[in-house]
Order: C-alpha cells, then sequence, then structure tokens
C-alpha cells in the first residue's frame, strides 16, 4: 500500500511540474507537446487515484485530440502569415 | 497598469486566494477517504439491479442517464457550434480570393514530411486503436471503459491515417455527410432509447430490455446500446472536428478547379 501511496505522490508532483511548464512555455510549438505530456502525466495520475475510465478519456482527449487540433490551429496561422 | 503594479496586486490576490484555499481544504475529509453514502450502495447493488460489472457505467448510462444525455449533447451543441464557425460560405472572403496556382508536388506537403518510420508502423498502429476503440465501446457494461472512452480512441485513428497516408486518404474515410447523419443519428438514438422506457409505461431511460447475464456481452439491457449510441456519437463528432480543423492543412494539396 505504501507503494502505491508513493505512486500517488509522484504523479501529482510531475502533474504539478508539468501543468507548470505548460503556463511557463512561452512558445506554442513547443507548449502543444509539453501539454501533451501534462494530458498523459494527469491519465497516469487518475489511474493512481482509482479512476481507469477517466484516465482513457484523459489519455485520449488531453494527450491526443488537444494537441493535434491546435498544432493544426498554429499550421492554419502560420500559412495565414 | 505597469508590469510593477501588477505583480503587486497578484502578490496580494494570490495571497488571499491561497489562504482561502487552504481554509477550505481543511474542510475536506482525509485524501483517499470517501464520507457519501451513495458510492457503498451502488456498489452493492448494481451488479444484481442492471447485471454489469462495471458499475461506473452503469451510474453514467442508467442511474444517472439523464444528466449523460445532456451531456451528449454538449458535446453535440459544441461541434456543432464548431462546425458554424468554421464552415465557408460561398461569396465568404475566403472562397472570393484567386485559386492558388497549382502546387508543384503531387502528394501535398504533408505526405511528403510523412517520416518511412510512421508510414511502416501506421498499419499496425490503426488497426490496434481501431480494435481496441470498438473493444472499449462494447464492453463499457464488462470492464473499464465506455462510449465516451472508445469514441476518443477510435477517432486517433482517424488522426493516424491523416498522418500516415496523407489528406486525400482521410478524406475518403471522412464523408462528412456520413458524419453527420452518424453524429445527429446517434444522438438522437439516446433520446429514442429513453422513449422505449416511456412507451412501456415506465420513466424515460427506464432500462426496460431483458438483462442478460452478467459478464455476458449481451447483457445489461438499455446500457449497451446507449453505449453503442454514444460511441458513435463521440467518433463521429471529433472527426468532424478533425476535418474541419485539418482543413487549412489539406488546401495545400493541389487546387482543385471548380
Amino acid at each position: 500500500m505504501t507503494g502505491f501511496r508513493i505512486f500517488q505522490g509522484v504523479t501529482l508532483a510531475l502533474v504539478a511540474l508539468t501543468g507548470a511548464a505548460v503556463v511557463f512555455t512561452r512558445d506554442p510549438k513547443r507548449q502543444v507537446f509539453i501539454a501533451g505530456i501534462y494530458g498523459a502525466l494527469q491519465g497516469i495520475l487518475y489511474f493512481s487515484l482509482h479512476s481507469p475510465d477517466v484516465a482513457l478519456s484523459e489519455i485520449a482527449v488531453g494527450s491526443i485530440a488537444l494537441p493535434a487540433l491546435v498544432l493544426a490551429t498554429l499550421a492554419k496561422l502560420e500559412k495565414v502569415k | 497598469m505597469n508590469s510593477a503594479s501588477r505583480h503587486i496586486f497578484f502578490a496580494i490576490f494570490g495571497a488571499a486566494l491561497l489562504a482561502f484555499l487552504g481554509w477550505g481544504m481543511r474542510g475536506l475529509s482525509p485524501f483517499g477517504h470517501y464520507p457519501g453514502p451513495y458510492g457503498d450502495i451502488l456498489n452493492a447493488v448494481a451488479s444484481n439491479e442492471r447485471h454489469v460489472q462495471n458499475v461506473v457505467t452503469a451510474v453514467v448510462f442508467d442511474y444517472r442517464g439523464f444528466d449523460t444525455l445532456g451531456e451528449e449533447f454538449i458535446l453535440f451543441a459544441s461541434v456543432t457550434g464548431v462546425l458554424l464557425l468554421l464552415r465557408k460560405e460561398k461569396g465568404s472572403e475566403d472562397e472570393r480570393c484567386a485559386p492558388e496556382p497549382p502546387h508543384e508536388k503531387t502528394a501535398g506537403v504533408i505526405d511528403a514530411a510523412t517520416e518511412d518510420v510512421t508510414r511502416v508502423f501506421s498499419p499496425g498502429i490503426i488497426g490496434t486503436i481501431l480494435i481496441f476503440g470498438v473493444y472499449m465501446v462494447l464492453t463499457g457494461h464488462l470492464s473499464v471503459g465506455g462510449g465516451f472512452q472508445g469514441g476518443a480512441i477510435l477517432s486517433a485513428a482517424w488522426l493516424m491515417i491523416f498522418l500516415a497516408y496523407g489528406s486525400e486518404a482521410f478524406h475518403s474515410v471522412s464523408r462528412q455527410s456520413i458524419l453527420e447523419w452518424a453524429e445527429a443519428g446517434a444522438a438522437g438514438s439516446y433520446v429514442l432509447i429513453g422513449c422505449v422506457g416511456l412507451i412501456c409505461g415506465r420513466a424515460f431511460l427506464t432500462n426496460v430490455l431483458p438483462l442478460g447475464q452478467t459478464g455476458d456481452l449481451l447483457s445489461s439491457g438499455t446500457i449497451l446500446l446507449i453505449d453503442c449510441a454514444v460511441g458513435v456519437e463521440v467518433t463521429a463528432a471529433f472527426v468532424l472536428l478533425l476535418v474541419h480543423f485539418l482543413k487549412p492543412l489539406e488546401e495545400e494539396t493541389p487546387v482543385r478547379t471548380p
């Protein structure tokens, strides 16, 4: 049980770290990738908190769909420039 | 307001917010401790009442099915809104621009930039994602999963097709008319499944179908049907979003003259 508690603590800390990293990254292109990692870590966090259902949707949406849509928008903006 | 005074404002109100948050969190029950009775009650009765193994799915698609109906239509309405914003009307600014000269590359920028490794591994990845997504949708009542999760996973397969095979292949597997019918039809069928309860003289969204054997694929009555409807709706909604967001990139391909 203590091992699991450590796992929860580590993932919580990592989510906090990457969340801050998303905010402090200024270049949108880098930001997208860090946001994707943030989404995946959030998935692991939800898994560690006994909600695998939420973890699956978070991984699919947070680390695949959201970065893809933001990247597509960035590409469009670059084309307009 | 200059930068220094903004920082002072942030320091004051940030500290106030932190104190307020800390005060509020002191009243919470300790980490990992669940005080409410509902979860325990449902864990005890759901398996017998609805013949499901995953109580979460029973809550989402049956006990709180009406909430999920609203949730599904939030997704439906937001996708409709996005499509409305991104639509191109005839005679709009984009249309009136002179057509771009045809591109030199036949396959388009994205195809040319596709890595070999993406091409080699994509069939396996796409197949795995599709099977895993369908499995997630179909076994929501048996194990972890459900329509929302499965739908989101399935749409990743379409994204993979775009990345590996380019926009033309992507377009040939995502006809907009079919996707729109699938999305609207699946969202509507949730309501229709709910109406079956009304026809049988019970409340809206009552689980009136035979429940079957717990653990079987065909069990849990309307939960499985709603699960599939939500799966189709979420997949179609996400792929529609992808189609519209990826459109600007796809215009790199040779311009089809009208």
